[in-house]
């Protein structure tokens, strides 16, 4: 019995042929290709991040000529808030109202060049993304003529008593706003833009077919069709414009400051970078929680 | 114009017959459809037919409003909706392309019409609904997770669960294996009798067409070339193109020199045959003599042909054992080739290729249709595209 065992014979099950050998080579490839990624994010990502962490919690008392000591100054926190809660609200606040700005000025744009613009849809697209040609500085200190107070925009709003005899724009909060606003303006439009682009007409055609008025028709299928480019967008548009500070120093004064402001000085001009640490911990800290709820409201299963 | 007085809101409209009047639609200078004109009676169902590219889909967008007519009325009673919004039009449509909305499951989509129109209760209509297309158990897939034929009889449940005045069908069941297809024709005949909704039916299957609709219409080039049972359409087709593409014809080029008593006699490569006058389109100058494959026999000699009948000679030169049938291909003395069916039941044998063979007709089956000057015969002769097959 023992030695039939082993005999192969034409009935048997023969043994499953050994897995053909394969070069260590070709399983180290992947990780290989992965390397200089990985060795970049670690260096220039992990830990920064890392040091910024430490940085934080230092000893608020330290400054830049007597050193600091890593004394786990979790107060650090509560102070650098109590601090700047305005500033940190006002973040989220213009942000906010520049992405709902954003919304109602891109969708449509998007929707506009994607299914009705035909021929002149890459001409368009190209007018979209052409500023970004120019610096983020550039633009925005065009922005700063277009609104100073002796610029054609503030005559014609104060001819047509839009605004008061000596009202301004600049160095308000709308001009932040506007400025981040027009600033992502671009970051929303092109992911929007690219899911429009693939929606089928058909399937509008479809929903009029069954009773769906126009508006019916955009909120039971253009909407959540456009859902991945509309999240993609407004992510793109609401995270760096939270964390922004070139709006609000061009175009506004210290009473517009956000958070992003603090957080330059902090580190630039008072040399407190235990608090600016801090503030950058918080600053992403809230961006992730807004971004976390935002994404579970939203409820696609691609993105999370 | 009545239609812009009546309150047009579209499902509590006065039911009526669909009836398209002068309807036409260019594409810049392309006709696709070319002054339409027809009358569906309420609760018919109606097929039409014709070749890829004729206007047929274009015919049933404008009918449901997704493409506004060049000039012509679609009126459903005696109310024009040509100008009216799709979403306001008592229409539905199974879209060739099934265009089933890719993020809501096959239930939501079975359910999106009667939601639109503020119907809150929708389970058990469209649990019904999905049991009649055998798709009881995918409600909660998504459209990319079934085949092509299950998405297509999503397309059917989706359109026929808001029991519309019009149902427009663009090649409803294209993507079903026979049997399916056998079932769903006879569910969807099922319903439309029983519930009286007027069916619009495109289909490239002539057997689809014949078994189903009361009216059949058969297109080309944007016109209607001829519309009536399926009977009389095969029975007796009006012009060339309805004999070839409803079935199959030998049609033979002959001159008629008018009408002799009740008869038309013709001459056809030298031979003399005629036709009762009441089956010529046309008794005087070019015409095809018509006959239908089925009505053709074939005998091995002239004297064995039957009194009445008319006949020509010729040589088998193929012949297909197609189950039912046995199709042969009979070479005539001037080098044509007709095509002639015999049915197999039994009842005498089969003529061999190379045999001569005598093939012969009742002139009461024939028929004449009007020929293009110069035209020649026009026997299909193919043998690969049996009379009934479904495409
Ligand atoms: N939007 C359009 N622009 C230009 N030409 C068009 C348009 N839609 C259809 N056509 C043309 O009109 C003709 C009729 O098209 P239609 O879709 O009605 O054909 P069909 O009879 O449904 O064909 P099939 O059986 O292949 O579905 C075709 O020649 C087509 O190329
Ligand atoms: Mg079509």
């Amino acid at each position: 019995m023992t030695a039939l065992a082993h005999v192969p014979t034409s009935t048997g099950q023969p043994a499953p042929p050994p897995p053909p050998p394969r070069g260590g080579r070709h399983r180290l490839l992947p990780y290989l290709l992965l390397l200089p990624g990985a060795a970049w994010l670690l260096l220039f990502f992990a830990v920064p991040l890392f040091q910024l962490a430490a940085a934080s919690l230092y000893d608020p008392a330290g400054s830049l000529s007597t050193g600091y000591a890593l004394t786990w100054a979790f107060g650090n926190y509560p102070d650098a808030v109590q601090a700047y809660w305005p500033q940190l609200g006002r973040s989220f606040l213009y942000a906010g109202i520049a992405l709902v700005l954003g919304l109602l000025m891109g969708y449509p744009l998007a929707y506009a060049i994607a299914q009705k613009a035909g021929r002149w849809k890459n001409l368009l697209l190209v007018c979209v993304v052409a500023p970004m040609f120019t610096s983020f500085l550039v633009r925005t200190l065009a922005w700063k003529t277009i609104l100073s107070d002796n610029g054609w925009l503030v005559g014609l709003l104060r001819d047509v008593h839009l605004l008061g005899p000596d009202g301004r724009l600049l160095a308000t909060p709308v001009a932040v706003v506007l400025g981040l606003t027009y600033n992502f303006l671009p970051f929303l439009v092109l992911p929007l833009y690219a899911s429009l682009e693939r929606l089928d007409y058909r399937l509008l055609e479809a929903a009029g077919d069954l009773y769906a008025s126009p508006v019916q028709t955009f909120r039971r299928v253009t909407l959540p069709l456009s859902m991945p480019g509309l999240i993609a967008g407004t992510l793109l548009f609401f995270i760096p414009a939270t964390g922004d500070y070139i709006n609000a120093e061009l175009l506004g004064t210290p009473n517009e400051y956000m958070i992003g402001n603090v957080i330059d000085s902090a580190f630039l001009v008072r040399l407190d970078y235990p608090q600016g640490a801090a503030l950058s911990f918080l600053l992403m800290a809230a961006i992730l929680a807004v971004v976390f709820v935002y994404l579970r409201r939203a409820g696609t299963e691609e993105v999370l | 114009m009545t239609g812009m007085s009546a309150k047009t809101t579209g499902h509590d409209a006065p039911a009526g017959d669909l009836r398209l009047v002068n309807l036409t639609k260019r594409f810049g200078i392309f006709t696709a459809v070319d002054d339409l004109g027809l009358t569906i009676p309420q609760g018919s169902f109606f097929a039409l037919l014709g070749a890829s590219g004729c206007g047929k889909t274009t015919t049933l967008r404008m009918i449901a409003g997704l493409e506004q007519p060049t000039s012509g009325q679609v009126l459903l009673g005696d109310r024009d909706i040509a100008r009216l919004r799709p979403y306001k039009r008592p229409v539905n449509t199974v879209f060739q392309s099934y265009a089933l909305f890719p993020h809501l499951d096959i239930f939501d989509n079975v359910a999106f019409g009667l939601r639109r129109r503020g119907i809150r209760s929708v389970d058990a209509e469209v649990n019904r609904m999905l049991a009649l297309v055998q798709l009881a158990d995918f409600g909660h897939r998504r459209p990319a997770q079934l085949s092509g034929g299950q998405q297509q009889r999503v397309a059917l449940a989706r359109a026929l669960i808001n029991r519309p005045q019009v149902l427009l069908l663009d090649e409803p069941l294209g993507a079903l294996d026979l049997k399916l297809r056998r079932q769903m024709q006879i569910e969807l005949k099922r319903i439309q009798t029983e519930v009286g909704i007027t069916f619009v039916h495109v289909t490239h299957d002539q057997e689809e067409a014949m078994t189903m609709a009361d009216t059949v219409a058969v297109m080309n080039a944007g016109r209607i070339e001829q519309l009536g049972a399926p009977a009389d359409i095969y029975e007796y087709p009006a012009t060339a193109f309805v004999a070839n593409f409803l079935g199959q014809s030998n049609l033979l080029a002959a001159e008629a020199a008018g009408p002799a008593g009740s008869d038309v006699p013709v001459t056809a490569h030298g031979a003399r045959y005629s036709v009762p006058a009441g089956r010529a389109r046309v008794a005087s100058g070019p015409v095809y003599l018509g006959v239908r494959p089925e009505k053709l026999h074939l005998v091995d000699a002239a004297d064995r042909v039957p009194a009445g009948h008319q006949y020509v000679t010729g040589v088998v030169t193929d012949a297909s054992y197609v189950g039912v049938s046995t199709q042969y291909l009979v070479r005539t003395g001037w080098g044509s080739e007709l095509t002639a069916f015999a049915a197999n039941s039994g009842l005498g044998g089969r003529v061999p290729v190379g045999a001569s063979v005598v093939a012969h007709w009742d002139p009461r089956h024939a028929f004449l249709l009007p020929r293009p000057p110069g035209a020649d015969d026009a026997t299909a002769g193919l043998l690969d595209e049996p009379v009934g097959a479904s495409s």
